[in-house]
């Protein structure tokens, strides 16, 4: 059984899953969020791989990303980090979110290689649409590593469908049209996605996009197995630039999933 | 029709042009991007569809354009007979009029009723406003900020045209930065909003349908061509950022062998240098912008600023189906500095009394190198793509001249 799998079959309530962006800040910074991330109540890390070009990320995260780079984030870094968080956490699964090209320029089976060594659990590539996937999926499959797929609002049944194959460790439910930060969604309007999406799967279903509060995490966590909070806990630790306040945030959010 | 051994055979039906192109998109954006390609497999075998987009052509942007002798360019340079297509007396003062009338009518088809656009130099953006305004279709342009600076006159003309021009401050504030933001603002207004891409790139089918769009120079040439010298063209240069004018100028050639085609990129202050806007000479393979083709970047797959005079140029990438004949060999691919453009922009508007845009000023810098090397019974035809009263304020500034 995987980690993604493990955490899924033990909990009895959604999971939280904090996205951050990997080397924002800087490389130490960054690390010592992500060791601190589980013990505040994160089930699932989600790790940004920077890129200069984040089509679909909001202003904060694309900010994130900027700052990774300029304090010298790439890929090779990034496997770093999830190796050395690796060192004192073998429970909390790890996912990396991204962008085509940097993950291309590493080439697809170098980077599923050394993610698995890294002790990462699986990947979410924001630009790579099933029908272009053959070489990430691949290499994916042959390193263990999940393919997490996308369902967005414009996916219809039949789009499902392609959705499905090959998708592992959970669905992303990206819960607006829209990039990372914005509005949060209604959830009149979402249950009947995620009913639709329930009716073909037994995946777990992750919501995502615009949900920053406790109480958008308690809504959304009506529907889901899991939240996932990006956007605001990148601007919390840019603010702050303090662990302490940040995972005083990811408490909060994860005390609200709680019965 | 296709026909064994063609190089106009692609894309294939995903899109590819060899292991180029292809749809590589957020999933939100799959089922829209699906639906323009199924709106224009529609469209481009109805008839009635042609006849309106070359109804709106001849009446309207004003073509054919006319295929013009250039008598003291051909005697200066002493070598081969230039011609200029002269798609820069387009109405709006540039090629990109072809794909945004035939974009709009396709946008009108699938009941869209925003448009939004990115744009570099402006002469796309002013195109869009142009035809936007004609279609009374709300639009909203994205535009580098310091692409508004260096581009001023046209950023006022988007405003008068009805089209909101917003400034794009992400990133180095050009081109593929505004292309970014537009992706963006799709991605968000999937539902009323039609994408019309500027050039021959972006997810399938933009390259190809720009490129039918823009194939009209091509076709053209080849019927003014016989008329003028009864034969084909021996040599055709056009420049290229993303590489619409140049396809279009190409396409209709690509199974004539015997015709040498010739794309020159922006090669800024040298390929040699960092600062360039050359994705074939200087990039590698990647993707971008729903796109698989060649772009600038680090060895991180980290995109990295291209840097050229001119606004139209530049761009990190290069449209996939250049990529592709760039790997076949069947263009030959050359790149000129800011200064040979700025030395052709000179030439070209005292020899011959036409104000070139900065963007074919760099094909005009490769015919000045090239023609005198050919013998006088060569027919080279650059496509002159944009007029340059948009480009003034730069020169001057080049030149050290206030005004």
């Amino acid at each position: 059984m995987t980690r993604l799998d493990r955490i899924f079959k033990s909990l009895d309530r959604p999971a939280l899953v904090t996205f951050t962006t990997a080397g924002d800040p800087d490389h130490d910074k960054s690390l010592a969020l992500m060791k601190a991330l589980p013990g505040a109540g994160a089930d699932i890390i989600e790790l940004g791989m920077p890129f200069t070009d984040p089509m679909a990320d909001g202003p904060v995260i694309q900010l994130a990303s900027q700052r990774a780079l300029e304090a010298g984030a790439n890929m090779r870094r990034t496997l770093e980090m999830v190796r050395a968080f690796r060192e004192d956490n073998q429970d909390t699964p790890v996912v990396l979110m991204g962008y085509a090209n940097p993950v291309m320029a590493y080439g697809f089976e170098a980077f599923a290689k050394d993610a698995a060594d890294a002790g990462v659990d699986g990947t979410i590539i924001v630009d790579i649409p099933p029908e272009e996937d053959a070489e990430l999926r691949a290499a994916l499959s042959a390193h263990g590593l999940s393919m997490i797929r996308l369902i967005t609002p414009t996916t219809d049944e039949k789009r499902l469908m392609k959705l499905l194959d090959g998708a592992g460790g959970f669905l992303y439910y990206v819960s607006i049209t829209g990039v990372t930060g914005a509005a949060s969604a209604n959830l009149e309007a979402l249950e009947p996605h995620i009913e639709t999406i329930r009716k073909h799967t037994d995946l777990p279903i992750a919501i995502g996009f615009g949900i920053k509060t406790p109480e958008d995490a308690a809504r959304m966590g009506r529907v889901g197995n899991a939240v996932v909070v990006g956007s605001s806990i990148v601007e919390n630790f840019k603010e702050t630039q303090d662990v302490s306040a940040v995972a005083d945030q990811v408490r909060a959010l994860s005390g609200a999933l709680r019965p | 029709m296709t026909t064994a051994n063609s190089l106009k055979n692609e894309p294939d039906e995903r899109g590819h042009f060899g292991p180029y192109g292809g749809r590589y998109v957020a999933e939100t954006l799959m089922p829209l991007i699906l639906s323009v390609e199924e709106a224009w497999n529609a469209a481009k075998d109805d008839p009635a569809f042609w006849a309106e987009f070359d109804d709106l052509a001849e009446h309207y942007i004003g073509r054919p354009s006319p295929l013009y002798f250039a008598k003291r360019i051909t005697e200066h340079l002493g070598g081969a007979k230039v011609y200029f297509k002269r798609d820069e007396l387009n109405h709006t003062g540039a090629h990109k009029i072809n794909h945004c009338i035939g974009q709009v009518l396709l946008a009108k088809r699938m009941g869209k009723t925003r448009i939004i656009a990115e744009t570099g130099a402006g002469q796309h953006g002013v195109a869009t406003a142009t035809v936007c305004a004609l279609f009374d279709l709300p639009c909203t342009i994205f535009m580098g900020a310091t692409d508004i600076e260096r581009q001023a006159p046209n950023v006022f003309r988007m405003k008068l045209l009805g089209a909101e021009v917003r400034p794009v401050k992400s990133g180095s504030g050009t081109l593929k930065d505004a292309m970014n933001e537009a992706l963006r603002d799709w991605v968000t207004n999937v539902h009323d909003t039609y994408y019309l891409i500027g050039t021959v790139a972006g997810p399938h089918p933009y390259p190809a349908m720009v490129r039918d769009f823009q194939s009209v120079i091509g076709k053209e040439l080849k019927t003014q061509m016989q008329e003028r010298e009864g034969r084909l063209p021996d040599t055709l240069v056009a420049c290229i950022g993303g590489g619409s004018n140049a396809m279009g100028l190409f396409h209709p050639f690509l199974d004539d062998r015997e015709v040498n085609l010739v794309g020159v990129e922006a090669g800024g202050l040298g390929v040699d240098t960092d600062k360039h806007a050359a994705s074939l000479a200087g990039g590698k393979p990647g993707i971008l912008h729903g796109m698989q083709s060649y772009f600038l970047q680090n060895e991180d797959g980290q995109i990295t600023e291209a840097h050229s005079i001119s606004a139209g140029l530049d761009y990190p990438g290069i449209g996939p189906e250049h990529a592709w004949l760039f790997d076949q060999k069947r263009v030959n691919y050359v790149s000129v500095t800011d200064q040979e453009a700025l030395d052709a922009f000179q030439l070209c508007t005292k020899l011959e009394g036409i104000i070139p845009a900065l963007e074919p000023s760099h094909a005009f810098a490769h015919v000045i190198k090239l023609a005198p090397t050919l013998p006088k019974d060569h027919i080279l035809v650059m496509n002159m793509c944009g007029r340059g009263d948009k480009d003034i304020f730069t020169i001057a500034d080049k030149l050290g001249v206030s005004l």
